[in-house]
């Protein structure tokens, strides 16, 4: 219990944080970033202090519960504000809080000026709350408040400036199209609950396997929809590139480093009921997740906005995670999870900085040679690029490198292809993208002066620079690692033996590395523009696709969004306003026509028989009254 | 201090302080005014006694008194809450108070305005405690008086046609109502008598007991309002002052689906049991109907109408399913819908107060001008769009699951409705508080002012309670409403071929 007994408090500061930014923030005003960043920095150091508390235990014993207060209790439902600690929401716990400081103490600079400074703050305090209860809840329903929270601080966050109506509408398409995903989620919960009688994350792993095949497919598909929803995958993904209006620590920490994680975390941690289902669901999981890698790669090869690329690149490391859960990598997913939220945290800041400078300019192509102007934010980009792009020894490397090698030894050599060519695509639009906003000669659009990142932001960077390039440590093979540390909660995973040790991560190298020099071939130095209008020739039909994002959008707009619209006017106008309403005024219309001889009678003033209707209510209570007392 | 029959006391207050608000001239605008906020707060005050008195764990009725009244013709005046009518109770007394403090810009014959709304209290408690059918019925129809005339007199636009129809469409009903009393009544072997407690367990034939209940059924239906008995809503609401709109919406439909569970399901269990497949079809209709034209509607008042009836419907549904998650999420989200809709409408009123206008189209980025309206706002859409944490996903998740125990198809579209009320809420959100002002209009609007913080800040806080702590209510609902699902599911005399749908 006592391995616990912080965790509530882990949740309660930035909670307390968010209530105390949200109420009094404007009389704390240029306080409110100190006040966020403290309470998100408390709470990772009691996370640093929980971790060493499950290192000080035996490794089966890493796993204690701390309920604060029952939560939904009725009949044999019952669900408490519970909070489970171990291995795998220690590590959720260090990763959201972690980095979560490093972005708030950013913020701090980058939203400086802005008229709502603190009420930035009380959300990014409250997304962190939710985020921490999402991964510490220890059954599905909590989970599942947690899952919401993030979604509704997504929403107030991307359109923290919504005075800008692109901003307003991309919080509002967040938030639609994860309910979408959620409305699955829910129906999984039933599916759960009423086949296991239990909300418990612990019990339904324990039970899963008595479900039967049909209903733990349902359960895990129903889930893993959800999951396409929060972590942006086909066919759900739409959301996040547009959610980039949001501030740039927004894109930062929710839709990099953290809450698009949501997904894989729950599939990571109810793994044993999509195992249930007999391959079923978890093939399902890993092919979505590789065509999410590769259709984004695509994407984010085409894009031109340097947000959105990220963005694209988001959805597409995201589908990593789930190819390796499709395979049973589950610490694999994690690991990469764990890294990809470093470097992809760092990537979104070094592009903040680079806009905070150019007046919230987002095009790469009015940028160029800004190493020269910016030298820290320049090699900690460079540091991110590499780690992405697999190149070794940066993080990357070692979690791309787990992912492919577990497709490869489960045999699944077609996810490992996908996945190997992803990588080369993925090393091509980094090398693209880092080459035209750094180098060159340093052009920046007229009327702004590029310089360095300030000292707040820089504090953020170089950190997270570091992590990019040693990250790797946490899991280098015969080390105390990761994988051995998850163990326990996320069962052993296989590794690479023999030739294959030394050839699966070679492959992976030269595809990082080839991306990387055609990026180069076609970016940098003579010929290359020539080399680059060969290749969109050569690429035709498919590369104007990816630059209208393969018409999805579109699509949705056509067959989704405007049907259900014209079904909504047809039930108000037609059904409602036309059919009910004509029956009823009809149905008057009649009455009074046919009642005209007795208008003598009737005087036809509706407040006429009110008033003879409240007499004789009076009347009766003036016998009831007389009665009572004669009694 | 427990021995005062607090029920009682709560229900009669209201009436008390009408009488007496009729002594106070009429031009002493803020004596009426602080009088009636007065009467309302010591209403609420006596409704305290009732919640501290009231047993948890304890399945039947309690605090009531029960007195002879027309003793040949078998009538009493008896009365008693349980765990059904509780909250429902609760939520009266909770809301006049708010109800008075909105009614501020009400500037025409206020004294009537105040004895109509202080009556219309005491009516709908008596509905709620009511355990005599003449009583009920009395009080049924005493609740029809008082909500005319603040239609019809106090509304706005069309004020006219919306209370007339409201009047009418519910008279239409209420005279089923009344013709199955009357033939209960006639039919109970025995002493005659409209005694609730005494008539339950009656023996009737099954074709009796449908009859009967659809009598019953066709007066509560237009109450809820179940499609397509639900035209007169949209109306009444629209056209109704700020106070009657929160009232209809908070209480009044709730009579009909509190109507339907004390005396549909345990009067006639077998034709409830036989019938609820049916209402259950009607109840998912109305979800996502409601809600699909809810998302096309200009007026935010019609557009939180018809939400009202896409929720009705969640209530509905949680009822008929014949489980304790159901029921309980049922009974639960009818006091989760009036904390909700009743803010929702109070929100509105301050806006017309401040523009006089309802249409969407006139704001935009009031965001901007009225920050911490915009965020009370905002967190009452969401407790209304049934975000967790905040109470209406209490309920609608015990609806939900209750459903996908017995009726596990249903569920899809159930559940469908959720994302159609982000679609309606988010979105008249956006057009309302986003974007850049553009209408000069809204420029300078002022924030809330101490009447209206007041006036918002309790619901709000209850809306937060309810979604982080529901455990208080829903251990004071879950044992009557135990009883009732016993009720619906171990009917006697269920005659053959008329089964309920099985789960898939």
């Amino acid at each position: 219990m006592r391995e616990a007994g912080l965790a509530p408090f882990i949740v309660g500061l930035p909670l307390l944080g968010a209530v105390v930014l949200l109420v009094f923030g404007r009389r704390i005003g240029r306080a409110s970033g100190l006040i966020a960043s403290g309470a998100i920095g408390l709470a990772f150091v009691l996370g640093v202090i929980t971790f060493a508390r499950l290192l000080g235990l035996p490794a089966e014993e890493r796993e204690a519960t701390q309920r604060v207060f029952d939560f939904i209790t009725v009949g044999d439902f019952s669900t408490g504000v519970s909070l489970l600690v171990d291995q795998l929401s220690v590590v959720m716990v260090l990763v959201v809080t972690g980095v979560g400081t490093l972005i708030h103490i950013y913020s701090i600079s980058y939203m400086a000026g802005d008229p709502r400074y603190s009420r930035f703050f009380g959300y990014l305090n409250l997304f962190a709350a939710f985020m921490l209860l999402l991964v510490l809840g220890d059954n599905l329903l909590l989970l599942y408040v947690g899952w919401e929270g993030v979604g509704l601080c997504s929403y107030l966050l991307i359109g923290f400036w919504f005075e800008r109506p692109i901003a307003a509408t991309a919080a509002k398409k967040a938030f639609l199209v994860n309910r979408v995903g959620d409305f699955a989620f829910m129906i999984g919960i039933f599916v759960l609950f009423v086949s296991l009688g239990t909300l418990d994350l612990l019990a339904i792993n324990a039970n899963a396997a008595a479900m039967g095949a049909g209903l733990s497919t349902a359960a895990g598909l129903l889930l893993f929809l959800g999951a396409t929803g929060k972590s942006a995958q086909i066919p759900l993904y739409v959301w996040l590139p547009d959610a980039m209006e949001g501030p740039t620590p927004v894109s930062a920490l929710i839709h990099a480093a953290t809450m698009v994680t949501a997904g894989v975390y729950m599939v990571a941690r109810l793994s044993p009921v999509f195992e249930a289902s007999g391959g079923a669901a978890l093939t399902v999981v890993g092919y979505v997740g590789a065509l999410t890698a590769l259709w984004a790669a695509l994407m984010a090869s085409a894009e031109y906005d340097i947000k959105r690329v990220l963005a694209y690149s988001t959805i597409s490391q995201l589908g990593y995670m789930f190819l390796a859960l499709g395979v049973g990598a589950y610490s694999a997913a994690i690991f990469h999870l764990v890294t990809h939220a470093f470097f992809k945290a760092l990537m979104f800041l070094g592009a903040g900085a680079i806009m905070h400078v150019l007046g919230g300019e987002v095009d790469m192509r009015r940028m160029s040679g800004l190493r020269r102007a910016m030298p820290i934010v320049a090699y900690t980009f460079a540091a991110g690029v590499l780690a992405i792009s697999g190149i070794i020894p940066f993080a990357g490397f070692f979690s791309k490198d787990a992912i492919l090698a577990s497709a490869w030894i489960e045999g699944n050599f077609l996810l490992w292809g996908i996945g190997t060519v992803t990588a080369l695509l993925t090393a091509f639009y980094m090398a693209r993208l880092y080459i035209r906003v750094f180098e060159g000669r340093l052009e920046t659009p007229e009327g702004t002066h590029a310089h360095d990142a300030p000292a707040l932001m820089a504090a953020a960077l170089i950190p997270l620079g570091v992590l990019s390039v040693i990250g790797g440590v946490i899991n280098l093979p015969g080390l105390v690692t990761l994988e051995h540390f998850l163990e326990p909660a996320l069962g052993e995973s296989e590794v690479p033996t023999g030739v294959l040790t030394f050839l699966l991560p070679g492959l992976a190298l030269v595809a990082g590395a080839a991306g990387l020099f055609i990026g180069r071939r076609l970016y940098m130095g003579e010929g290359a523009e020539a080399r680059r209008a060969r290749l969109v020739a050569a690429g035709g039909p498919l590369v104007e696709a990816a630059r209208n994002k393969f018409y999805v959008d579109r699509i949705y707009a056509a067959t989704i969004v405007a049907p259900g619209r014209a079904l909504a006017s047809f039930c108000a106008d037609v059904l409602d306003g036309r059919g009910i309403e004509g029956v009823v005024n009809g149905t008057a219309t009649f009455i009074g026509r046919s009642s005209q001889s007795l208008r003598h009678l009737q005087t036809g003033y509706v407040r006429t028989y009110g008033v003879t209707f409240l007499f004789g209510v009076v009347l009766v209570f003036g016998f009831l009254l007389t009665r009572v007392v004669l009694a | 201090m427990n021995d005062l029959p607090w029920l009682d006391i709560t229900i009669f207050i209201p009436l008390g302080g009408a009488i007496l608000l009729g002594a106070v001239p009429k031009d002493r605008v803020g004596a009426l005014r602080t009088g009636a906020l007065i009467v309302a707060v010591a209403a609420f005050a006596a409704s305290l006694g009732i919640l501290a008195g009231f047993e948890v764990g304890e399945a039947g009725f309690q605090l009531g008194s029960s007195l002879s009244w027309i003793s040949e013709w078998g009538i009493g005046y008896t009365t008693g809450v349980d765990g059904v009518s509780l909250w429902i109770i609760m939520l009266t007394t909770f809301l006049m108070p708010l109800a008075v403090l909105a009614s501020w810009s009400v500037d025409k014959q206020l004294k009537p305005y105040f004895i109509f709304l202080l009556s219309l209290e005491t009516g709908m408690l008596g509905v709620f405690s009511a355990l005599d059918l003449f009583l009920f019925y009395v009080f049924w129809e005493a609740v029809l008086v008082p909500m005319y005339f603040l239609i019809g007199l106090w509304g706005y636009g069309r004020r006219v046609y919306a209370a007339t129809k409201f009047f009418l469409y519910t008279l239409a009903g209420s005279l089923f109502l009344l013709l199955a009393i009357l033939y209960l009544y006639f039919a109970a072997p025995g002493e005659p008598t409209f005694d609730y407690r005494s008539l339950l367990g009656t023996e009737l034939a099954f074709g009796t007991q449908v009859l009967l209940f659809l009598g019953f059924f066709a007066s509560f239906a237009v109450k809820i309002p179940l499609v397509p008995l639900h035209t007169w809503l949209p109306d009444a609401h629209t056209e109704a002052p700020t106070a009657g709109s929160v009232m209809l919406a908070a209480v009044l439909l709730k009579m009909g689906a509190y109507g339907l569970i004390r005396f549909g399901i345990p009067l006639f269990p077998d034709a409830a049991q036989a019938l609820a497949p049916l209402i259950i079809t009607l109840a998912v209709i109305g979800i996502v109907y409601g809600a699909l034209i809810a998302i096309v509607q200009r007026d935010i008042k019609r557009l939180v109408a018809y939400s009202s009836v896409a929720h009705l419907g969640f209530v509905v549904l949680g009822l008929f399913v014949g489980t304790i998650q159901g029921m309980s999420g049922g009974i639960l989200q009818m006091l989760n819908h009036g904390l909700s809709t009743g803010a929702l409408f109070l929100l509105v009123g301050v806006l017309y107060d401040r523009r006089h206008t309802r249409l969407i189209a006139d704001f935009g980025g009031l965001a901007k001008s009225m920050p911490v309206y915009a965020g009370v706002f905002l967190l009452v859409a969401l407790s209304s769009l049934g975000l967790p944490g905040l109470n209406g996903f209490v309920g609608e998740f015990l609806v939900l699951l209750g459903t996908y125990e017995t009726y596990a198809w249903w569920v899809i579209p159930a559940t469908f409705g959720i994302v159609l009320a982000a679609i309606y809420l988010l979105w008249a959100y956006q057009r309302v508080f986003h974007g850049d002002i553009t209408n000069e209009a809204n420029r300078g609007l002022s924030d809330f002012n101490v009447r209206e913080y007041a006036m918002i800040l309790p619901v709000v806080a209850l809306i937060v309670f309810i979604g982080v702590y529901p455990k208080p209510f829903l251990d004071r609902i879950e044992p009557s409403a135990q009883k009732l699902v016993s009720q619906l599911n171990d009917s006697s005399v269920l005659p053959e071929g008329s089964g309920v749908a099985e789960a898939p």
